[in-house]
């Protein structure tokens, strides 16, 4: 009894954080009906901000030698927070303008320039033995002028583009995305792992019955449900977020009514990352897990899974999906076929998919962004 | 009758020409390009087969990495595991003489694509119910699902993969033989299907489900088989490279492996045979000479993915097939155009 | 006995009743016109025609045959075959290719032998295609068989679809408002098609179709539909007196 309340502790703190992630999912693919498969790499930036913002960026001090540090450190964990939010929303942003925008209303000049800046890097990093005498500075603009130079490439690839109205398109676009958010990760961070010092106040409450709650784990619960809520806030009161439904029900309507759809969907995208962000930063500030270039994919499918069983395009159902699904692997992980955890979600989908492809709250809700 | 001679004259002939080319590439082709020139083939195969799901009829599947997985592991279960019990009632089946190598091998592969087909039946059910990125994921977690399953399995290895698999394929300098040999069945099957009247109800269901039920087009039929004989191909694919590589293991049948399959068709555009099997070779040799970019690789390879779908989304061929009769539009173009004053 | 018969049938969609209790029968031979405002259920009566929903309540019966539970597919097998009134063509085949499809039923070969190319693959296809030319032919469409359907000009999609109808050879043939957006003179010649193709196929027409000129002109048999009911049956001269059908068309007088 007592190990299944603590497996359902665990599964609740995950499951805030599947929710999180989940909420970004599901609000893309409310406006879009787009799987925005490079969610889980935001997510993983989010940690890697958070990282950085706790041993580099941020001035704080290791509990272990200074123990009156505990309120500063809280102080600057907001900052990291938002920093992570901040960084995670715009990133999201960018995703949309230059990835998916072009994939509605074709390929702008912007875009041409875009993509063959991110083309022109690596490919100046493959000189990167040439220069490296000559400082950053000097690699930077290099990377810059082969940029631009692949500019007219691309350009002339999309001199005859065509609109598709293929989602397989879209998907590979994002599924690209993701490669290059991982790959570009993985050249930026490095492979190895890293994870994050005690910087935080750490405390463990024992419940009647002896079940344990962690402080990470009710701080995790806590800015999730808050941001939860503030998230339930801004769709449903605010003027972007009545947009927000508008484009969900029907886009074409949307712009005949005079809403920028464009700037809408970039909002929703903002929205989304900022989520991502704060459960990625929160994952690595609060619960040691080793985070790599590679680590968001994982959570990002099992935070789909969430948000697909609870309806896709449901908020409520993005929710209750993703506490259900972090329940569902803490009960699999803790039992005898602790192998199948990472397998369970994909069961979880299978299954939903088949017997109720609408989701729990797909149909019954009609609040849907 | 005519027709029964050519057909027999044009399948012995290829099978002769591959034999020759095969013997002629293992004897003189550097080892290291002899092996891309393999691992091209496999792709193509993959890439192939998957076009008959995705391209033809329609179905989003990027799972197909989970085909492949089956097919290679239940290939190679046998070779390694069962045929030893074989041989003692079969003495035809030892290994080392060519008929024993052959039978062998043959036997994998029936039993490989057979397996493949069956899980092909149950990923291709719920395409029964699902649309679009829907099933694309589905099928995604069915491949996932499938490689944690062999992860666990001990007796092939786990995680460790399996290792010491015989190099049936290799043996005899017939490795380019069987890997093309089942390209150009892919190619041949997928054509044949194009030409016919009954190939277009596949396409039909690609363009528009709900008329194709009205016209009489028995969908359901059409979807499962569609997965039944791509999965199949795949799985074949599976049992040479485990037979040429002789070690198999479960990440090289990762999610990559089948984003890397999807990718293929798409930029080969969606239902185009010979753009798939372009992409397949492009995707498969650019990465090795691209290995002096070590890890810059892959950012390039991902925004150029990106790059060609955000500008020619229909795919580097589009609908259309790369044939003879391209080449001859392409030059009568150009000389239509010299003869202009 | 009726080629057609509808026996109560009704079609729930959450509360609302989309067509409710319809009672009908289409005779052998017979032009049959189903007509009735905006919203009234007709494409919903030949959805539960063509197996795409399943009537709540009620019976579809086709030359007796009892329909409850069968897919289009099979439907289409037993010869009811549709057009649509959002035209669905298949986009990225050919004007003959699109035929073809339809032309499968008719197939005698396997798929199997499709796949290896054989010879009775051959002859069966070359029986096939030029089942689908007649059919183009019949249609007047064999100038255009390889343009690729999304290219053709619309009146001629509408024509297509016809077209690919008939090559399922059916007994039944729904027209789903198949001279929407043609111009007086394309109207004209679609009534001759319909009764030339009615004659020549040998096969009986339902149709629904707003524009009374080109219902009263050819339905022998008329149906009004107006809220998932059935309010009037009869010959065109009939209908046109019908206050109920005037009532419907024009809306009542409330004073």
């Amino acid at each position: 009894m007592q190990q299944i309340a603590q497996q359902l502790i665990y599964g609740i703190q995950l499951g805030s954080l599947y929710a999180l992630i989940a909420l970004g999912y599901t609000m893309v693919y409310g406006v879009l009906r787009l799987i925005n498969f490079a969610h889980g790499d935001v997510y993983m930036v989010g940690a890697f901000v958070g990282f950085y913002a706790c041993t580099r960026w941020l001035p704080f001090k290791d509990l272990a030698a200074h123990p009156e540090a505990a309120g500063a450190n809280i102080a600057l964990a907001v900052v990291a927070l938002l920093l992570a939010m901040a960084i995670c929303s715009a990133m999201g942003v960018l995703i949309e303008r230059f990835a998916y925008r072009p994939l509605r209303n074709g390929l702008q000049k912007a875009d041409a320039h875009f993509w063959g800046l991110v083309l022109g890097f690596p490919i100046t990093g493959l000189f990167m033995p040439v220069f490296s005498g000559w400082g950053p500075l000097v690699a930077v603009a290099v990377g810059m002028g082969v940029g631009f130079a692949m500019r007219p490439l691309v350009a002339w690839l999309a001199r005859r583009v065509k609109l598709s109205e293929s989602r397989l398109n879209a998907l590979i676009t994002a599924i690209g995305v993701s490669l290059l958010l991982e790959n570009g990760g993985l050249l930026v961070f490095g492979a190895n792992p890293n994870f994050i010092p005690n910087i935080l106040p750490e405390h463990t409450y024992t419940l009647p019955g002896g079940v344990m709650v962690g402080s990470s784990q009710l701080t995790i619960l806590g800015v999730s449900v808050f941001l939860m809520l503030a998230l339930r806030y801004i769709v449903m009161y605010t003027r972007p977020g009545k947009a927000m439904r508008a484009i969900s029900h029907d886009i074409e309507a949307a712009k005949l009514m005079g809403i920028d759809t464009d700037r809408v969907i970039a909002f929703t995208f903002a929205l989304g990352g900022a989520l991502a962000g704060a459960g990625g930063a929160m994952v690595a500030a609060l619960t040691h897990v080793k985070i790599t270039p590679l680590f968001g994919l994982l959570p990002g499918l099992k935070a789909f899974v969430a948000a697909v069983l609870g309806g896709a395009g449901s908020l409520p159902g993005a929710m209750v999906g993703g506490l259900l699904m972090g329940s569902a692997e803490s009960f699999v992980a803790g039992s005898s076929l602790s192998m199948f955890r990472d397998a369970i979600a994909f069961c979880v989908l299978i299954i939903i998919l088949l017997v109720r492809p609408a989701g729990l709250m797909g149909r019954h809700v009609p609040e849907k962004v | 009758m005519r027709w029964l001679a050519l057909r027999t004259v044009t399948v012995v002939g290829c099978i002769a020409a591959l034999a020759v080319v095969s013997k002629l590439l293992s004897a003189n082709l550097d080892t290291y390009v002899f092996l891309v020139v393999i691992q091209c083939g496999v792709a193509m195969t993959l890439a192939g087969s998957l076009n008959l799901i995705n391209g033809i009829t329609g179905q989003f599947s990027i799972g197909h990495a989970g085909f492949y997985a089956v097919g290679a592991y239940v290939g190679a279960a046998w070779t390694v595991l069962w045929q030893p019990i074989a041989v003692r009632y079969l003495p035809l089946l030892h290994l080392g003489t060519p008929l024993g190598d052959t039978l062998t091998l043959l036997i994998a592969i029936v039993v490989g694509a057979a397996a493949a087909a069956v899980a092909g039946v149950v990923v291709g059910l719920p395409s029964l119910r699902l649309r679009g990125d829907y099933l694309a994921i589905v099928t995604l977690g069915f491949g996932e699902v499938i490689r944690v399953v062999i992860l666990n399995i001990d007796a092939v290895g786990g995680a460790r993969g399996l290792t010491g698999i015989p190099t049936l394929v290799g043996s005899g300098d017939l490795a380019f033989f069987w890997v093309f040999g089942l390209v150009v069945a892919v190619v041949a099957l997928s054509r044949n299907l194009m030409r016919t009247t009954r190939g277009l109800t596949w396409l039909a269901v690609r363009e528009d489900e709900i008329a194709a039920d009205a016209m009489g087009v028995d969908t359901t039929r059409v979807k499962v088989t569609a997965f039944v004989v791509g999965s199949a191909f795949a799985g074949v694919a599976g049992v040479l490279y485990a037979h040429y590589f002789t070690s198999i293991s479960p990440d090289v049948f990762g999610m990559d492996m089948s984003i890397i399959i999807t990718t293929m068709v798409v930029l080969g555009g969606t239902g185009s045979v010979s753009g798939s099997l372009l992409a397949a070779i492009v995707l498969t040799a650019l990465p090795e000479f691209l290995r002096f970019m070590q890890d810059y690789r892959m950012v390039i390879f991902s925004t150029m993915l990106v790059v060609v779908m955000l500008t020619r989304p229909q795919g580097m061929f589009g609908h259309g097939e790369i044939s003879f009769a391209t080449f001859r539009r392409l030059l009568g173009r150009r000389r239509a155009g010299g003869a202009k004053p | 006995m009726s080629l057609l018969e509808l026996r109560g049938v009704t079609r729930r969609f959450g509360g609302l009743a989309a067509v409710s209790d319809i009672t009908a029968h289409v005779d052998t031979g017979e032009l049959v016109g189903l007509i009735g405002p905006n919203g009234a259920g007709k494409t919903t009566l030949f959805n539960l025609l063509t197996g795409v929903y399943a009537p709540s309540e009620g019976a579809v019966l086709f030359d007796g045959k009892d329909t409850r539970g069968l897919r289009p597919c099979r439907i289409a097998a037993l010869g009811i075959a549709r057009t649509f009134q959002n035209i669905r063509l298949f986009r990225e085949l050919t004007a003959l290719q699109n035929v073809k499809v339809a032309v499968n039923l008719r197939a005698r070969s396997s798929l199997f032998s499709a796949m290896v190319d054989t010879m009775a693959q051959r002859a069966d296809d070359a029986r096939l295609d030029g089942l689908a030319r007649e059919c183009l032919t019949a249609m007047g469409l064999e100038q255009v068989a390889d343009t690729r359907s999304c290219d053709l000009p619309y009146g001629l999609q509408r024509r297509l679809e016809i077209s690919r109808a008939l090559a399922t050879r059916p007994r039944l043939l729904l027209l789903d408002e198949p001279a929407a957006g043609m111009n007086p003179f394309e109207k004209q010649d679609l009534m001759q098609l319909i009764r030339t193709i009615q004659t020549t196929f040998d096969v009986t027409v339902l149709l629904i179709e707003h524009d009374m000129k080109v219902v009263m002109g050819i339905c022998e048999r008329i149906y009004v539909l107006d809220y998932g009911q059935l309010i009037a049956e009869g010959a065109p001269a009939e209908i046109r007196a019908n206050p109920k059908v005037i009532a419907a068309y024009l809306g009542e007088e409330t004073d």
